[in-house]
C-alpha cells in the first residue's frame, strides 16, 4: 500500500487533471454539439449536410485516431497547438460533440409533432412555440443520454495517458515501474479516482431525471 | 422538407424564400470552409499527387502493410466481440437470476468493469498482470482488456432487452407451464434479440473503434502500423498515411453502422414486433453506457 500513501499528491494531481480535462472538453462538446444539432434540425440543407457529415465522421473515427491527429498530424500542417493538454481538450471535445449532437437532436425529435401543432392552434407564435412548448420537453428527454455521454467522456479522457497528459491512468502506469509489488493497489487507486467522478454523476443524473421526467 | 417536423410548419411562400436565401448563405459558408482547408493543405504542399500516390503504390509496401494492419485490427475485434458476447450473455443471465447470492456478485462485477476506463483495464492487463506472474502477448492483452469492458456493457444491454419485453409474455409462458429456462429461451430471448440488435451492433462498432487502443501498448493495428510507416518513410508522407488510416476506420465502421440501421428497419417492419415507444429507450436504461 506504500505505493498509494507515498504518492497521494501524484494521484491528486492526476485526478485534478482528469477533472479539468473532462470539464473543459465537456464545455467544448456541449457548445459545439448543440450548435451542430441546431444545424441538423434547421431548414437549410447545406447546414444539415454539414452537421450530418461532422457527426458521421467523428462517430465512426476512434477517439485515439482523433487525438493522434491533434498531436501528430496538425504539426505537419504547420498548425501548432500550445500544449498536449489543449490538444487533449480539443480531441475529446470535438469527438464528444458528435455524440452530444445526436442526443440533443433525438431529444428534439422525441417531442411529438402534435405538441407544436397544438401550440400553434392556440395561437402561440413561432418563438413561443419553441421556447414554451418544444424546447422544455426536449431538454427533459435529453438529460439521461447527455449524462451517459458525460460519463463516457470522463472515462475516455484516460486516452490522454497515451498522449503525454499526466492524468489518473498515466499515474498508474508510472507507479507500476517503481512499485512492482503493489500492482493491484496502484491500478485500484486510479480506478477509484474515476469511480469518484462517475458514480456521483450517475446518482445525480438519476435524481435530475426523476425530477424532470415527463409522464407520457 | 419531406417529413413534417415539430420545429416549424410547412413553409409558405415567404418561408420558402427565406429558406432559399439561407441555403445560399449556407452553401457559401460551407464552400468557404472547404476552400480554406484546401488552401491550408496546398500552402504546406500536402496536395502533391506523389504524396498521395504512395497509398496505392504497391512497390512501396504501404498498401500491403496497411492491409495486414487492418487484418490485425479485425482479428482482435472479432475475437473480443465473440468472447464478450458469450460472457456478457452469462453475466446478463446472472443479473436476472432469482437468487440474490448469484445476482449480487454478478452485479458488482458488471458495475465495476463498466465504471472504469477501458484503457486502464488494458494497461492493467499489459503492465499489471505480468507482475502477478501472468504473461499475455500483445494480442491477448488487448483482447482481454476489450472483453472485460465490453462483456459488462453487453450484459447490461442484454438485461435491458429482456426486461423491455412486456411482462404478459413471460406470464403467458408460465401459465402454459413452461419452466423459467424455457420461458427465457422460447419466449423472451427471441423477442429481445430483435429489439436489442441496434444497440448490440452499435456497441460492437464501439468495440471495433476501441481496438485502436492497441496503439498505446504497441499492438500492430492500423494506427500503430501507420505511425511506424511514417517513422520509416519520414514525415513527408505523414498526413497521407494518417488520413488513409482514418478513412479505413470510418469505412469499416460506417458499413457496420449501416448494417445496424438496416437491421433496425427490418425489425421495425416486422409485423410480429408491435410498436412500442419504450423500445427506443432500451439504450437509455443502461446508465453507464459508453458512447
Amino acid at each position: 500500500m506504500d505505493a498509494i500513501t507515498e504518492n497521494l499528491d501524484l494521484y491528486w494531481a492526476g485526478f485534478l487533471t482528469t477533472v479539468s480535462l473532462s470539464l473543459l472538453a465537456g464545455l467544448v462538446a456541449f457548445s459545439l454539439g448543440t450548435l451542430l444539432a441546431a444545424f441538423r434540425v434547421s431548414p437549410f440543407p447545406p447546414l444539415q449536410a454539414l452537421g450530418a457529415f461532422y457527426v458521421e465522421t467523428f462517430r465512426n473515427t476512434p477517439l485515439t485516431v482523433v487525438w493522434f491527429f491533434m498531436v501528430f498530424a496538425l504539426p505537419l500542417l504547420d498548425i501548432a497547438l500550445p500544449s498536449f493538454f489543449v490538444a487533449g481538450v480539443l480531441a475529446l471535445g470535438l469527438y464528444t460533440a458528435a455524440f452530444v449532437c445526436e442526443s440533443v437532436r433525438s431529444g428534439i425529435n422525441s417531442v411529438s409533432a402534435g405538441q407544436a401543432e397544438a401550440a400553434r392552434a392556440v395561437g402561440l407564435t413561432f418563438t413561443q412555440t419553441l421556447t414554451l412548448v418544444v424546447l422544455p420537453q426536449a431538454f427533459r428527454t435529453v438529460v439521461p443520454p447527455l449524462g451517459n455521454v458525460w460519463i463516457a467522456m470522463v472515462k475516455n479522457s484516460s486516452i490522454g495517458a497515451a498522449f503525454a497528459i499526466t492524468e489518473l491512468t498515466a499515474v498508474a502506469t508510472r507507479l507500476v515501474n517503481t512499485y512492482p509489488a503493489d500492482v493491484i493497489a496502484i491500478f485500484a487507486g486510479s480506478a477509484v479516482g474515476y469511480l469518484v467522478i462517475t458514480i456521483p454523476s450517475g446518482l445525480l443524473l438519476g435524481v435530475v431525471e426523476r425530477r424532470v421526467v415527463i409522464l407520457r | 422538407m419531406s417529413q413534417p417536423t415539430v420545429l416549424y410548419d410547412v413553409l409558405g411562400p415567404r418561408g420558402r424564400r427565406n429558406v432559399r436565401i439561407g441555403t445560399g448563405v449556407g452553401v457559401v459558408v460551407v464552400l468557404a470552409i472547404v476552400a480554406w482547408i484546401v488552401w491550408r493543405l496546398d500552402a504546406s504542399d500536402q496536395l502533391e499527387a506523389e504524396r498521395w500516390g504512395i497509398l496505392f503504390d504497391t512497390e512501396s509496401g504501404v498498401p500491403q502493410s496497411l492491409g495486414r494492419a487492418l487484418g490485425n485490427t479485425l482479428r482482435a475485434a472479432v475475437v473480443a466481440m465473440v468472447l464478450s458476447m458469450v460472457i456478457g450473455a452469462f453475466l446478463a443471465a446472472g443479473r436476472l437470476s432469482d437468487h440474490a447470492l448469484v445476482r449480487a456478485p454478478v452485479n458488482v462485477v458488471v458495475q465495476f468493469f463498466r465504471g472504469i476506463p477501458l484503457l486502464l483495464l488494458i494497461f492493467f492487463v499489459f503492465l499489471g498482470l505480468p507482475r502477478l506472474g501472468i504473461n499475455l502477448d500483445l494480442f491477448w492483452s488487448l483482447v482481454v482488456g476489450l472483453t472485460a469492458y465490453n462483456m459488462a456493457v453487453l450484459a447490461e444491454i442484454f438485461r435491458a432487452g429482456i426486461l423491455s419485453i412486456d411482462r404478459g409474455q413471460s406470464e403467458a409462458g408460465y401459465a402454459l407451464g413452461l419452466r423459467k429456462s424455457q420461458v427465457m429461451r422460447l419466449v423472451l430471448v427471441p423477442q429481445a434479440v430483435r429489439r436489442m440488435l441496434p444497440a448490440i451492433v452499435s456497441q460492437l462498432v464501439t468495440l471495433l473503434k476501441d481496438t485502436s487502443l492497441g496503439f498505446v501498448i504497441g499492438y500492430f493495428e492500423l494506427l500503430r502500423q501507420g505511425r511506424s510507416i511514417v517513422e520509416f518513410l519520414g514525415p513527408r508522407y505523414g498526413l497521407q498515411i494518417y488520413v488513409a488510416v482514418a478513412v479505413v476506420y470510418i469505412a469499416v465502421n460506417l458499413s457496420l453502422s449501416m448494417l445496424a440501421r438496416y437491421l433496425d428497419k427490418r425489425t421495425s417492419r416486422n409485423p410480429k414486433v408491435v410498436f412500442d415507444p419504450k423500445a427506443e429507450e432500451t439504450e437509455a436504461v443502461v446508465p453507464l453506457g459508453r458512447d
